[in-house]
């Protein structure tokens, strides 16, 4: 229960990182599920459909709208999967910081 | 008036001391810390002054307590502070210190000498057990020679055999004498060889080495040695042997020979040293009761020495009266604090109880230095502005005003909401935990500076996010929380075929018509020609504050002039650099305001943003003089609103009036209070020349007007250069305040590049699967670190150094003189802190 493996600059630095981290992570992946605009530009979206070959108004605009929506989707679960991530780092590495606290009191 | 619009009233003071109260009094003053002492004896040698000898028994005292300082360190005891501040002892008690640290030093002294024999003793005894033991082994494979060939023919039965060699060796034994010792592992090889030279291979060495490592005891390092013992036949030998060792600096022992007698030592020797392991062991207790006694006190000893040293030099500084047997200081005390030090003296002369001391105040027209009461907020902007110079006595003070102008022009060059949050965190958090941070003496001179700059950085990051909020810049995204006023109408095929439209604000349907409430329209963020509309829009502001900051500092040097009784200022700098700033610098601003209200999308065509012409060109051809040809019918005007060149040639003509009168208006008001001055004294002069020798009246009339020559051409000249500054300066200035514009840009584009080269990588990587997640976890703690390194830190520091050079350059230029000294107060918190860190420096 008391094993260091970070001494406390590192321990420090990974706990601030991972508290920024969870917020904005979580507040961008609600962003990127309600499909705010503000992230068109970083929208993964294929080739094909963004630069389609055959002239089909309808059809090209349809596809784009779906692969938009599909990217926000998947960035979003992205955003929120890095969260959790962040939410466990946060826990090592408070855990990391109160057993420097100890070491060193 | 105590306040920061200007330094205070400073009053010299002359001080009678009576010999008693001399120390008590300076002690209260001490404490007190509102009192500058002037050094009445520049010109003594330090080894002249009346208390040389009691500075020097000072620094005998510090020298004790650093020793016992150092001793404690040493032994890991920790040292309290108990953060009290001990009141500086009479000099009775003074003798008593010294001679209790001489106690201390003594004793531990003392102490530390009889450990380091022990350990010297101690070190022989288990030299010589090593060597008992380990002669053993040789001494048995003497007796039963290990080389010795046991061949099939040559086998004696046991009896025989030991009893012949027993005999022989016996009899070899009783003519070998052999030579036993301890040496360094490390001189062992080269050893050997210069025995096995020397004594031309007639000795036999053995050796073995001790598993343990011995204790130096002078050094206090672990040595590895080796025990060795050497056989040799004859004196001639052992002589050679002998000095040999000695050469090598083996230590030598005396070994018996006979293994009972060895056996006897060898228990003698565990005795000695169980014994010498006791007393070591006191000695060690003993001394570490003594230190940890001493080092309850030892804070407060400190503090006590390091006060009578400070009352002793400043004693030093005073004259001695010897009519009266007392003292005489000259001091500069602020008006306001009169009160306290009077109370300050009459404490002191109480506690000593002898006649009470004189203040008595002084004139003179030297002058005084300045004194700026600051609180712990205030402290660490006046820090900004006495860096580039101490205000003159009595000067308007730029300080209040930098405490808002400074992190706003900050944030106009920062302004993001994310950076600023983060700024604004650290800044707060340094904030709440200021006692507990300041109690830490740290040396690690970054930290003190970010320190000390707590609450600038909190302002800093505070204004940022508003600014940030201006720029609608969080990140380099933008937010939207109003709904944007732009809307997109245009029909599928149209966005099919056109790679880039065009939203008309004209339009009713794409553009709302009423603006974003509060900050630039999220829209902008994603268009391509944003950075067009951003740099106008930019570049205009920073010329908007720059005039403002500018006017604000030619007006502040108004109250200068007043409060220095210099009404001719006013009349020749003031009111024509108002002019000329207003004529010409104002007037831009007035364009751009009038460009942007009358110019706009919807109304006539001579109102629209095509015909709008442009400000700087119109600025321009106004200096030239150039007027535009009248073309009928034509829908664009280069003129914005009627009358324009007709008030533009009006305000470009008083402006050009206002240099010569700048130039020329104030050294002739000058040159003619001379001449009138000059007729007053040869009226004067004339009268008594008939009464006293009338050459030197006259020789003074004439080194009069030779003189009022020489100032004449210096004031010219100092006017000429004054006005060349003013003038050059304002169009300088004026465009140096584009930096704004300058570090804003830069600072969004490297944001929007750190997200779209960093951030957006994470963001698009990935599958359907979750491992974009954990690209996104690595890559972001990656953009976050190279937003606090890049962004933050390095954006920062660059936007306070332009900042700060906007305000002690072209700020404060138009009013600040700075030629000031600091008032420097003799008090015992800043010289205790000195001293302190003068310490934790070591």
């Amino acid at each position: 229960m008391n094993m260091k493996i970070c001494g406390p600059k590192c321990s420090l630095c990974c706990t601030l990182i991972s508290a920024w981290g969870i917020v904005q992570l979580g507040i961008m992946g609600i962003l990127f599920w309600v499909r705010s605009p503000a992230f068109i530009e970083d929208l993964k979206i294929d080739d094909s459909i963004m630069h389609p070959a055959e002239v089909d108004i309808h059809g090209n605009a349809k596809r784009y709208l779906e692969a938009m929506d599909d990217s926000f989707h998947t960035i979003a679960l992205n955003c929120w999967i890095a969260a959790l991530l962040y939410i466990v780092t946060l826990f090592l590495s408070g855990w990391q910081l109160w057993v420097n606290n100890r070491i060193s009191a | 008036m105590g306040s920061l619009f200007r330094s205070e009233e400073m009053a010299l003071c002359q001080l009678f001391l009576q010999s008693e109260s001399a120390y008590t009094c300076v002690s209260e003053l001490g404490e007190l810390g509102l009192v500058q002492f002037r050094d009445l004896n520049p010109d003594v040698n330090a080894f002249q002054r009346k208390f040389v000898n009691e500075v020097r028994r000072c620094d005998e005292m510090e020298r004790k307590l650093r020793y016992l300082e150092r001793e404690i360190r040493k032994d890991g005891i920790p040292v309290l502070d108990t953060g009290e501040n001990p009141e500086a002892p009479m000099p009775r008690e003074m003798i008593d210190l010294e001679v209790k640290f001489e106690k201390l030093e003594n004793e531990l002294k003392e102490v530390n000498s009889n450990a380091e024999a022990l350990k010297r003793n101690y070190l022989e005894l288990t030299e010589l057990k090593h060597i008992l033991k380990k002669t053993q082994v040789f001494f048995d494979e003497a007796m039963y020679p290990p080389n010795l060939p046991y061949d099939q023919d040559v086998y004696f039965d046991d009896e025989e055999r030991v009893n012949l060699l027993t005999d022989s060796s016996l009899h070899q034994l009783k003519h070998i004498g052999f030579v036993a010792g301890v040496i360094l592992r490390e001189r062992i090889p080269a050893f050997e060889r210069m025995l096995w030279r020397a004594c031309r291979g007639n000795v036999f060495l053995r050796q073995a080495e001790m598993d343990d490592p011995l204790e130096d005891p002078a050094s206090g390092e672990q040595v590895y040695k080796s025990v060795f013992i050497i056989f040799f036949q004859g004196d001639h030998l052992k002589m050679r042997v002998k000095k040999i060792c000695e050469g090598f600096r083996a230590t030598m022992y005396p070994c018996p020979e006979a293994p009972a007698d060895r056996r006897e030592m060898a228990m003698g020797v565990k005795t000695r040293l169980d014994d010498l392991n006791t007393v070591l062991s006191q000695t060690q207790d003993h001394r570490h009761r003594v230190l940890v006694s001493a080092a309850r006190n030892i804070r407060a000893w400190m503090m006590k020495v390091w006060k009578i040293k400070s009352i002793y030099h400043t004693l030093n500084m005073f004259n001695l009266d010897v009519i009266q047997n007392g003292l005489i200081a000259e001091c500069w005390i602020p008006v306001a604090n009169l009160e306290d030090v009077q109370l300050a003296l009459r404490r002191g002369t109480e506690k000593s109880g002898s006649l009470p001391a004189i203040l008595n105040r002084l004139s003179t027209h030297e002058a005084p230095p300045t004194f700026h009461r600051t609180n712990k907020f205030t402290k660490a902007f006046q820090t900004l502005i006495d860096s580039y110079g101490v205000a003159t006595y009595r000067e308007i003070n730029p300080a209040p005003y930098t405490i808002i102008t400074f992190p706003f022009l900050f944030a106009v060059m920062f302004g993001d909401v994310g950076h600023g949050i983060i700024m604004a965190l650290f800044g707060g958090w340094m904030v709440w935990r200021e006692k507990p941070l300041a109690a830490k003496k740290t040396d690690n001179e970054i930290w003190n500076i970010f320190f000390g700059g707590r609450y600038i950085i909190l302002l800093m990051g505070l204004f940022s996010m508003y600014t940030g909020l201006i720029y609608n810049d969080i990140f380099s995204k933008s937010m939207n929380l109003f709904g944007s006023s732009w809307h997109g109408v245009y029909d599928e095929s149209t966005i099919e075929h056109n790679k880039e439209l065009i939203l008309d604000p004209g339009n009713r349907e794409q553009y709302s018509q009423t603006p974003y409430p509060f900050g630039l329209d999220p829209m902008w963020q994603l268009s391509t020609n944003k950075i067009n509309f951003y740099n106008s829009y930019k570049m205009k502001i920073s010329i908007i504050f720059g005039i403002i900051h500018m006017m604000f500092g030619v007006i502040l040097s108004v109250w200068n002039h007043r409060f220095f009784d210099r009404s001719m200022n006013i009349y020749c700098e003031f009111i024509p650099q108002v002019l000329f700033l207003t004529c010409l610098f104002v007037y831009m601003v007035f364009l751009v305001f009038h460009k942007w209200v009358w110019y706009g999308a919807l109304g006539t065509v001579s109102q629209s943003s095509s015909c709008a012409p442009s400000i700087l060109i119109t600025f321009i051809n106004m200096v030239l003089v150039k007027g535009y040809q009248d073309h009928e019918g034509e829908d664009c005007s280069p003129y914005m609103f009627a009358g324009q060149f007709g008030i533009q040639r009006f305000l470009l003509i008083v402006a050009l009036l206002c240099v010569p009168w700048m130039l020329c208006v104030k050294p002739f008001l000058l040159h003619r209070n001379n001449k009138r001055r000059q007729l007053v004294t040869q009226a004067n002069g004339g009268e008594g020349m008939v009464e006293e020798g009338g050459e030197a009246a006259a020789a003074a009339a004439a080194a009069a007007v030779t003189e009022e020559l020489h100032d004449m051409g210096e004031v010219m000249i100092h006017q000429g250069i004054h006005t060349i500054e003013y003038v050059l300066g304002s169009v300088s200035h004026t465009a140096s305040y584009l930096r704004l514009w300058a570090l804003s840009l830069a600072h969004a584009q490297l944001s929007e590049v750190l997200w779209s080269m960093v951030l957006q990588i994470g963001l698009t990587s990935g599958g359907e699967g979750g491992s974009g997640g954990i690209v996104m976890y690595l890559i972001f703690a990656f953009w976050a670190f190279l937003t606090v390194a890049i962004l933050v830190l390095m954006e920062g520091l660059s936007a306070f150094l332009h900042t700060l050079r906007l305000h002690w350059v072209e700020f404060q230029s138009k009013f600040y003189g700075g030629t000031g000294y600091p008032f420097v107060p003799f008090a015992f918190e800043t010289i205790l802190d000195q001293a302190e860190n003068a310490v934790v420096e070591q």
